[in-house]
């Protein structure tokens, strides 16, 4: 079932609730468990988190919904068609005034606890435009399928994040030489609602936490981060997994080992060591945390499916990213990868910010034609045009992303 | 003038005056309904909210398809509906495909991880019935474009 369809099946479950609630009949349904899924959907997640109509809704217990390729034509992704991926339940009852970070762990020289206040006020603020896209996202197109949301192209976003270095709050606190890795946990409820489990508690490389745009984030494109994403803190990670940028951020833990929080350990967040043949299995000792997020790009204008009359030329653009490095070139080929030309391409305006690409397509003839782009990055990794190394988790997937355009007779 | 022919005549003018009696009858009882009636709406119900009404105590199924979770219809719904979306959504359920032994991989995986009790004799119902509703389908290493949905893009 696509996308599309649970989208429609979640309107008929919101209008069939609303019918029950408006007859007054509380047994118009069968089962408790039909209730439990009622209640649910009562809330529109679109106007929950005030999502543009056009967002795909994949799962609603917990939420998680993405964008499509032309939602995502903005330089800087706004709160309305950015991504969600959630893992529990959002926490409910935020009081600002008293919400803290603490700092601790075995290879902390000290324990610190911040407010809200201390952080904006000790430390230097620095705004960033981040890409954050989910480990998963392209993962709908493996085959065999690997298990989890089907994301297809929309797991992504490139928001402008304010907030404070991590590595200023890292060394305020003190780093023992032996510190290896920092662990992150948010005030998100775990699905079972068993306080005593995290739904998830993940973390990145201690030089990865070093880096400059490594930022402990209040605000999201200059107003507070709205709820789904993170309010009132979260830590921001461009270029790795968008799991690494724990949201509704209370405690951080410098380790002196690999941070062991919930879903930390294989296969979750991790690919096989050594390529490995579709639908093998995989030891989970044979496997490896991800961390940079691969090259990649996505033609966001135009939407596909335009059909345009011969001796139009067609604009398109989009952007481009790796967590590896900048992107150096985008290339696009109309006829199936037979031929590519190169694409006009801007720089990022920081690092991990993603880099805007446009071009301008002449046809010279009538047909069906599918433009595909494909981002090389200054390391040399390129796009490929087929689904890359099959993962028991289906995290990865890099594939040029295309779109389909019809040319008639004028 | 023979009778058949004055029967004929007399049709002709009484069946098309009582057709339009008959019409107006309707009109007047079906308003004296409406105004004793008020809930009655006139504009039809979609199919599902007929379903809702008629079949209060029963599962709802439209087109095979179990409408509160969107869950396809099959042997073991009720009991992938009792045991799977207390915690998650069924959404989970339907966007994925698995063969049985993967789906029984889950399970388990959810019993060592999700809080997720043991399933008993009914696993085996429920593994068949996601096994079955919800198989694998081959992708291979690229898939057409599906669904495009065209439009005439206005360039200046």
């Amino acid at each position: 079932m696509s996308s599309e369809d649970s989208r429609r099946i979640f309107i008929k479950q919101a209008a069939v609730t609303g019918l029950g609630i408006s007859l007054g009949s509380a047994n118009a349904f069968a089962s408790t468990a039909a209730l439990d899924q009622a209640a649910v959907n009562e809330q529109d997640p679109y106007e929950l988190f005030g999502k543009h109509p056009d967002m795909l809704l994949l799962n609603d217990k917990p939420w998680n919904m993405e964008a499509t390729a032309h939602l995502l034509d903005d330089s800087i992704t706004p709160s309305e068609k950015m991504f969600i991926r959630n893992n529990g339940k959002i926490p409910t009852k935020i009081d600002i005034n008293k919400w803290t970070l603490q700092v601790l762990g075995e290879s902390a020289k000290s324990k610190k606890t911040y407010s809200l206040h201390d952080l904006r006020s000790k430390f230097k603020t620095f705004t960033y435009q981040l890409t954050i896209e989910c480990g998963g996202n392209g993962r709908s197109e493996f085959d065999p399928p690997a298990k989890g949301n089907q994301w297809t192209v929309g797991a992504i976003s490139c928001a402008e994040w304010t907030g404070v270095r991590l590595k200023d709050v890292l060394k305020d606190v003190g780093i023992n030489e032996d510190a290896v890795y920092i662990g992150y946990y948010g005030e998100d409820v775990h699905l079972s609602g068993d306080h005593s489990k995290h739904p998830i508690s993940r973390g990145i490389p201690l030089a990865k936490a070093m880096e400059d745009e490594t930022i402990i984030a209040f605000a999201m494109n200059g107003q507070d981060i709205p709820e789904a994403h993170g309010y009132p803190l979260r830590l921001i990670v461009g270029g790795y997994p968008g799991s690494a940028s724990g949201k509704w951020l209370s405690r951080l833990v410098i380790r002196d080992k690999i941070h062991d929080g919930a879903k930390m350990a294989a296969p979750s967040y991790s690919v096989p060591i050594r390529s490995v043949a579709p639908g093998e299995e995989v030891p989970t000792e044979e496997m490896k945390i991800i961390e940079e997020m691969p090259v990649k790009s996505l033609i966001t204008y135009p939407k596909t499916g335009a059909v345009i009359t011969l001796g139009q030329q067609l604009p398109i653009r989009g952007h481009a990213w790796s967590g590896h490095d900048e992107v150096i070139q985008v290339e696009y080929s109309i006829d199936f990868g037979a031929s590519w030309k190169v694409a006009r391409l801007e720089s990022p305006v920081n690092k991990f910010a993603w880099q805007h690409f446009n071009a301008i397509i002449d046809f010279t003839e009538e047909g069906y034609y599918e433009v595909w782009a494909a981002a090389t990055d200054k390391k040399g990794n390129r796009q490929p045009m087929l689904v890359p190394g099959w993962n028991p988790k289906g995290y990865l997937n890099n594939a040029c992303h295309r779109i389909a355009v019809r040319v008639v007779a004028a | 003038m023979n009778t058949n022919d004055f029967i004929h005549r007399i049709s002709r003018v009484i069946w098309p005056s009582m057709g339009a009696t008959s019409l107006m009858v309707l009109i007047l009882l079906f308003s004296i309904y409406l105004y004793h009636n008020p809930t009655v709406r006139l504009v039809e119900a979609p199919p599902n909210v007929k379903s809702v009404l008629v079949e209060k105590n029963e599962p709802q199924i439209i087109e095979g398809v179990h409408i509160a979770t969107g869950l396809k219809d099959g042997d073991g719904l009720q009991l992938v509906i009792k045991n799977c979306t207390n915690c998650h959504s069924s959404k989970l359920i339907i966007q994925n495909r698995m063969s049985a032994d993967s789906w029984r991989q889950t399970i388990s995986w959810m019993q060592r991880t999700q809080n997720l009790w043991d399933l008993g004799e009914n696993e085996a119902l429920i593994v068949n019935y996601l096994a079955t509703n919800y198989a694998p389908n081959k992708k291979g290493r690229r898939q057409n474009i599906e669904g495009i949905e065209w439009y005439r893009l206005e360039l200046d």
